[in-house]
C-alpha cells in the first residue's frame, strides 16, 4: 500500500503545473458549490424568517379547516388551554393569539375591504416584527381599546393619517352586524406589499367584543427558538392537544403548510440550482477526464516497461486511482476550506441585494443577504464533485488494465 | 531440468489485410543455466519469440512453459508476478523509466518485491558497481550514454536474481568494445549466479560468446547447435 501511495505521489509531482491546475479546478468548483449552496440555504432561511417574523409565525394552532375557509365561526374556543400546553414545551420561544376576519373599512373619503386582526399588543411584540415596522405613530399598548394600526399602502389608499378615524363594518361570529370606530395610532411598513395593503390591527379585546368572539381566537401563533425545532414542537403540540377536550378538532400547522407558496418557491429555486450545479460538475468532470487520459496516454510506454519488469496491471490501476484521488481530495479539501472561509466572511458581513430577484422580493428580501454555512452546504457539493471525479478517473485507470505489455511498449 | 519449453509455437500478426507469419511451429527446450544466442536476419522473429517467452505477448497456438508454468492458463497479472520473480528483461531500446534515476530504475523491481529500502539501496549500488556504473547512481537515463543505459538495463534485469534473463539485441546500439564489456558481465552473472540467458543478436561476435546457438529464419527454427 505505502509503495503504491509513494509511487502515486511521485507521479503527481512529475508534472506539477498540470497537477496544480487540476487541483485548482477541483478546488474552485468545490469552493463555488460550498458558497452557492450556503447562499441558497441562507436566503431560504432569511425568506422563511422574514415571513415568519412579520406575521405567519413558525407554527399556528387553528380550528380545523380555518386555513382554507377563513370563516369567522371556525375558532380556537379556549386559547388559555392551548397556552397551557405551549408553556410546557421548552423550545417555544413565544406565542400570541389573534382574531382575524374580513371587513369593510371606511375613511371619510373611501371604503375598501381589509383583514381586521385583533392582536394582543404585549405578546404580539414578542412574536412578530410588527412593533418594529411601525414607521409613523406608535404601536398599540395594553390599555388601548379603540386604536388601530394600519399598513402604509392601505392608509394611502384610504387617504388616512395618524389620529384619523376609521369605521369598521363587518359580520360578527353570531351573525349580527359588527361595527366600531377606531383611531389610527400607528402606520407600519413591512417590505411585503401584500401585507401593507390589506390589513389593520386592533386590540384583541376590542376584536373579541366587536365580533362577539367571547374568549375565542382564530390563530395561536408560535415562534420556535430555531427553525430546526419546528417539527419537534409540532409533534409535542399535536400529542398534547389530543388530550384536550375539544368539540371541534384543532390543527397544528407549520410554516410550510401556512405558506405553501414559499415552500414551492424554495423547491423551484433548489431545482434550478441543482441543474446549474450538475452542469458545473459535469464540466469539471470532463476536464478531469481529459487530464487523466492525457497523463495515461503519455505514459503508455512506461506502463509497458513497468508491466514487463513485473508490475501487475491491477497495481498500475491502483496507483493511477490513488494518483487521481489524491488530486481530487486535495482539491476538495482546499475547496471546502476556502469556500467555508469565504462563506463565513460573507455570513458575518452580508451581501448587498438591492436589486433582488422576484422570488426574493416577494418574500421580503431587498436588503442584505446572509449565506449560511451548514454541514450540508459545506459537504454535499464537494462530495458530488468527488463522486463524479472518481468515475471520470475510473475509465482511464481501467483502460490501463486492458493494456498488453508489448502493445504498450510499442507506443511512443 | 528445462527452464523454457516451447512446443509448436505459432504467431501471426495481422497488418491490415495482410497476415505476417512471425513464428511458425517453433519448438525447443532450454536447460537451466544455459547461455543461448538467438540469431537470424532482421524480421526473422527473434523479438517476437523473446516476448512470448517473457509472457509479454501471447502465442496464437502452441505451448510455452517457463520453470514449469504453462502460460496458456495464466492471467496477465499472474504473468506479471512470474516476470517479477523469475524473468529479467533487457530490451533493444533500453526501456528505462525516464523519470527515475539509474539506481531507482534498478531498485524498482526490488520495490515491487517489497524488499526493505536499505537492502534495496545497497543491492542496487552493488550491482551498478558491478556493471561499471559506480558513482552514476543518481543520473537520469537521459544523462547517460546508450551503453551506460543498456548496462543499467542489465543491472535491473539481474538485480533480483531471476532464473532467466531475456535480452533483445542487448549490444545492437553499442560499439564493439562496450558490447563486449556487457557480454562479459552477462557471462559472469551466468557463471556465478546460474542465471539462464537468452539473447537475440545478428552480430557474429555476440554469437561467439554463446554456448548454444538457435537460428531463426522466416519464423522457423533453422538451426540449433551446442558448441
Ligand atoms: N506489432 C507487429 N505488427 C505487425 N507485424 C509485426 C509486429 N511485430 C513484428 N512484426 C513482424 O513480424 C516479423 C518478425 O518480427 P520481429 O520483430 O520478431 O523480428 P526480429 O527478428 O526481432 O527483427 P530485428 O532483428 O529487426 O529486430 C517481422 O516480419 C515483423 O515485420
Ligand atoms: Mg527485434
Amino acid at each position: 500500500m505505502t509503495i503504491d501511495v509513494k509511487m502515486a505521489w511521485r507521479n503527481i509531482w512529475r508534472n506539477p503545473r498540470r497537477s496544480i491546475l487540476t487541483i485548482s479546478a477541483i478546488a474552485f468548483s468545490s469552493l463555488l458549490l460550498v458558497f452557492m449552496l450556503s447562499f441558497q440555504f441562507g436566503s431560504y432561511e432569511t425568506m422563511i424568517n422574514t415571513s415568519v417574523k412579520i406575521h405567519i409565525g413558525h407554527l399556528q394552532v387553528q380550528a380545523d379547516e380555518y386555513l382554507d375557509k377563513k370563516t369567522i365561526g371556525l375558532v380556537v374556543p379556549n386559547p388559555a388551554a392551548v397556552a397551557a400546553v405551549l408553556e410546557t414545551i421548552p423550545q417555544v420561544e413565544a406565542y400570541t393569539f389573534r382574531g382575524q376576519t374580513f371587513s369593510l373599512v371606511s375613511s371619510k373619503q373611501r371604503t375598501c375591504g381589509a383583514v381586521v386582526t385583533g392582536i394582543d399588543p404585549r405578546r404580539e411584540a414578542q412574536v412578530s416584527r410588527l412593533k418594529k415596522l411601525v414607521r409613523q405613530g406608535r404601536f398599540l399598548s395594553e390599555k388601548d381599546r379603540a386604536q388601530a394600526l394600519i399598513g402604509k399602502l392601505l392608509a394611502r389608499n384610504l387617504r388616512l393619517g395618524l389620529g384619523d378615524e376609521l369605521t369598521v363594518l363587518g359580520q360578527a361570529r353570531d351573525g349580527s352586524i359588527a361595527a366600531t370606530v377606531v383611531t389610527i395610532k400607528g402606520i407600519y411598513s413591512s417590505s411585503i406589499d401584500e401585507f401593507d395593503r390589506s390589513a389593520i390591527q386592533i386590540p384583541l379585546k376590542t376584536f373579541q367584543t366587536v365580533y362577539a368572539m367571547n374568549d375565542a381566537v382564530h390563530e395561536v401563533v408560535i415562534i420556535a427558538k430555531s427553525l430546526s425545532d419546528v417539527a419537534g414542537i409540532k409533534r409535542s403540540i399535536e400529542s398534547k392537544l389530543l388530550a384536550l377536550e375539544n368539540q371541534k378538532p384543532l390543527r397544528t400547522l407549520d410554516w410550510q403548510e401556512l405558506m405553501p407558496g414559499l415552500r414551492q418557491g424554495i423547491e423551484m429555486d433548489l431545482i434550478s440550482g441543482m441543474i446549474f450545479y450538475f452542469l458545473l460538475i459535469l464540466v469539471v468532470a470532463f476536464s478531469i477526464l481529459n487530464t487523466f487520459l492525457m497523463a495515461i496516454f503519455e505514459r503508455t510506454k512506461e506502463f509497458g516497461v513497468m508491466m514487463a519488469i513485473g508490475t501487475t496491471p491491477g497495481r498500475l490501476t491502483k496507483v493511477l486511482l490513488i494518483e487521481s484521488m489524491t488530486l481530487t481530495v486535495i482539491g476538495i479539501i482546499s475547496g471546502i476550506l476556502l469556500g467555508s472561509m469565504m462563506t463565513l466572511y460573507f455570513q458575518s458581513r452580508g451581501i448587498d441585494f438591492s436589486g433582488a430577484s422576484d422570488l426574493l422580493s416577494q418574500f421580503g428580501i431587498s436588503g442584505r443577504m446572509y449565506p449560511k454555512l451548514t454541514m450540508l452546504s459545506a459537504i454535499s457539493g464537494p462530495m458530488a464533485v468527488w463522486a463524479i471525479t472518481f468515475l471520470a478517473a475510473l475509465y482511464p485507470a481501467l483502460k490501463v488494465r486492458r493494456m498488453r505489455p508489448v502493445d504498450a511498449m510499442r507506443a511512443v | 531440468m528445462n527452464i523454457v519449453e516451447c512446443t509448436d509455437v505459432n504467431k501471426t500478426y495481422q497488418q491490415g489485410q495482410v497476415q505476417i507469419v512471425a513464428l511458425k511451429d517453433v519448438s525447443f527446450c532450454i536447460e537451466t543455466g544455459a547461455f543461448v544466442a538467438l540469431a537470424g536476419p532482421s524480421g526473422s522473429g527473434k523479438t517476437t519469440l523473446l516476448n512470448l517467452i517473457g509472457g509479454l505477448d501471447s502465442a496464437d497456438s502452441g505451448d510455452i512453459t517457463v520453470d514449469g508454468n504453462p502460460f496458456g492458463q495464466m492471467s496477465q497479472s499472474q504473468l506479471a508476478k512470474l516476470r517479477l520473480y523469475m524473468v529479467g528483461f533487457v530490451f533493444q531500446a533500453y526501456n528505462l523509466i525516464p523519470v527515475r534515476s539509474a539506481a531507482e530504475n534498478v531498485e524498482f523491481v526490488m520495490l515491487l518485491q517489497r524488499i526493505p529500502v536499505s537492502e534495496r539501496k545497497q543491492r542496487a549500488r552493488a550491482i551498478l558497481d558491478e556493471v561499471g556504473l559506480g558513482g552514476k547512481y543518481d543520473r537520469r537515463p537521459a544523462q547517460l550514454s546508450g551503453g551506460q543505459q543498456q548496462r543499467v538495463a542489465v543491472a535491473r534485469a539481474i538485480v533480483s536474481n531471476p532464473s532467466i534473463v531475456l535480452a533483445d539485441e542487448p549490444t545492437a546500439n553499442l560499439d564493439s568494445k562496450t558490447g563486449k564489456g556487457l557480454l562479459e558481465i552477462m557471462k559472469k552473472m551466468n557463471l556465478e549466479k546460474q542465471i539462464t540467458f537468452i539473447f537475440s543478436t545478428h552480430d557474429k561476435m555476440v554469437m561467439d560468446y554463446a554456448r548454444r546457438l538457435i537460428l531463426l529464419q522466416d519464423g522457423r527454427l533453422a538451426d540449433d547447435r551446442v558448441k
